[in-house]
């Protein structure tokens, strides 16, 4: 039995357990949850508006970007979310005090966060099924590429949660910056409006970041052929699409061990921190 | 001759060679240094209470020894390697039970247990058998009725026991423990007293406590060293600390209804002269020697200047 293949697993049953406790408390995946909601109400919103000049609506022209916006913001914000709040509570210094507790953690962790982010899917695509009729259209090949571009974007999404989480001084402000920072390029991402409509230099930026490829991979999946004449160069451009994602995947898989590696090894200062905190308050 | 250098070869005692070797441990966060110093070896097998006052290092220590934090300066090897280079075959002979966890809340205290001492498994052998069983350590530390219970739902000396619990799940050669009676009733202090027995008797684990309990201390550990200053300035047993820093004792008697206290350097030598004197007259005689008490705060008063 090699340690490290071992520890692995035990990682992968961590995670179901931990995504199975998140499903017993809902209190606690609220995040998840308003964000789920939040795009199904969009969606139910738009359902009878069209696009002028189209017999597609609106909702179906937003759900795929939707899903994408959803797969990049549910992995990387569980992530972040969950590294601020433990490696304050001693989750992290326990897995530090175990055989490769790390890798069974980062594994638990990865592996209850992409649950969270494809269970998220999932629910938004059958709510898509039931408000916008034209998802149905969609093929066996479509659905391959929802899927491939879904996991593609946890892998381009979960490592940088971990540099973010990991870099953070104070995870909290770490959140409330990420979240800051994700609302600003989803604006810019052709989301919630098509790309086209903004001006040269912010497709730029928004084609730099993995957001707008996820909208796009989506979309190429979920939109009648006729809709890639609102995209960029009229193209779905789905190796652009790999490509990018990829390369945001290699990227993270690069920095965020040697990060995640020098948090951890600097966690028992900041415990300490808070012990003697707690200790003056106990003597005061 | 030949069967003389035989024997001489046989008789040769080894050193054991020390699980824990600290020497010139220094620790500074920044301008301010905790540690300026620190030596002790710890042989297989020893009990070892590491006293101190709040803020002496006794948590610096014990982390360095974990692998958990790099002294600034000076040599430490535990199981023969440097902490903060042990590899995880190093790691999972070590337990480690540290101040405060909050973590694993949703978790039954079963579950987590068992899921835990799973990364031991490969690790078990013949002689060492890794994990030990869930059910058996859980009642081992009294939380049988709340196996099925969430770890948040537990009380702060439960909680504590599953502490200690996580602490020794991987049968560790070496055991860490700080702080680990704070938060315990009575009965729970003293059921973790047998539980450390019983460990360092049958499992043979070298356990490195930290305690303000100068009581437990006493109980449990074959050897004191206490930390104040950044340095060891005491290490041997309780009675011999006691002797080291006053041979003086207390000797209190009664002879015709009146009670006298007298304080010696030696008692054996002035009771014999007592009895010598009075005879059957003596009465309620009682020799008290500088309880570990006595011993500690004059230390700690010395050094602390």
């Amino acid at each position: 039995m090699n340690p490290a293949v071992h520890a692995a697993r035990l990682g992968l049953s961590r995670g179901w357990i931990e995504f199975r406790h998140a499903l017993a408390n809902p209190q606690e995946i609220g995040f998840t949850l308003v964000t789920t909601f939040a795009f199904i109400a969009v969606i139910y919103f738009q359902r009878d508006a069209r696009i002028p000049g189209t017999d597609l609506s609106l909702a179906a022209a937003t759900m795929p970007g939707i899903l994408g916006l959803g797969v990049a913001f549910n992995s990387l914000m569980g992530v972040v979310g969950s590294l601020a709040v433990e490696r304050e509570d001693g989750t992290l210094l326990r897995a530090k005090a175990l055989p490769h507790g790390m890798l069974g953690y980062l594994v638990g962790r990865v592996t209850s966060v992409s649950l969270g982010a494809l269970g998220s899917l999932v629910v938004v695509v059958a709510a898509g099924l039931i408000l916008v009729p034209e998802l149905r259209a969609a093929g066996a090949g479509g659905w391959l590429t929802v899927f491939w571009v879904a996991l593609l974007g946890l892998a381009a999404t979960l490592p940088w949660g971990a540099v973010i989480g990991s870099l953070a001084t104070n995870p909290q402000t770490a959140a409330g910056l990420s979240m800051l920072v994700f609302g600003g390029l989803t604006s810019i991402s052709g989301i919630f409006y098509p790309i086209t409509a903004l001006a040269g230099w912010l497709q730029g930026v928004a084609q730099a970041f993995p957001i707008y490829w996820l909208g796009l991979g989506m979309r190429s999946a979920l939109l009648p052929d006729a809709a890639v004449a609102a995209e960029l160069g009229g193209s779905w451009r789905p190796l652009p699409t790999f490509g990018v994602l990829l390369a945001w995947t290699v990227a993270g898989l690069v920095l965020a061990p040697p990060i995640l590696r020098r948090m951890a090894r600097r966690e028992s200062g900041s415990l300490m921190q808070a012990r003697r905190d707690r200790a003056l308050q106990r003597i005061g | 001759m030949g069967t003389a250098t035989t024997l001489d070869g046989d008789i040769t005692v080894m050193n054991a060679a020390s699980v824990i070797e600290a020497r010139g441990l220094c620790m500074s966060y920044g301008p301010q240094e905790v540690l300026r110093g620190v030596d002790f070896t710890v042989a297989p097998g020893e009990v070892i209470a590491l006293l101190g006052p709040n803020g002496a290092g006794k948590t610096t220590t014990v982390e360095i020894l974990e692998g958990f934090r790099a002294p600034s300066a000076g040599h430490v090897r535990v199981l023969g390697a440097e902490p903060v280079k042990g590899d995880e075959r190093w790691r999972a002979r070590l337990g480690v039970v540290l101040q405060s966890w909050r973590d694993h809340g949703r978790w039954t205290v079963h579950d987590l247990l068992d899921h835990l001492g799973r990364y031991y498994a490969p690790y078990s052998t013949p002689d060492r058998r890794r994990p030990t069983s869930t059910g058996e350590l859980i009642e081992a530390v009294g939380l049988t009725e709340h196996a099925g219970r969430r770890v948040n739902r537990l009380s702060g000396g439960q909680r504590r026991r599953l502490d200690v619990a996580i602490g020794i799940v991987g049968r560790p050669e070496v055991l860490f423990l700080d702080e680990p009676t704070a938060g315990f009733d009575p009965q729970a202090r003293r059921d973790f007293h047998d539980l450390v027995h019983r460990l360092s008797d049958l499992d043979d684990t070298t356990i490195l406590l930290t305690t303000h309990d100068l009581d437990e201390a006493e109980k449990l550990a074959d050897r004191i060293l206490i930390l104040a200053g950044g340095r060891i300035v005491a290490d041997g047993s309780a009675d011999k600390l006691s002797r080291e820093v006053s041979r003086d004792a207390q000797v209190r008697w009664s002879r015709a209804g009146e009670h006298f206290v007298h304080a010696t350097d030696d008692a054996t030598a002035f009771v014999r002269g007592l009895f010598q004197q009075h005879g059957d007259q003596i009465g309620d005689l009682e020799v008290r020697r500088a309880t570990l008490e006595d011993t500690y705060m004059a230390i700690v008063r010395k050094e602390e200047g």
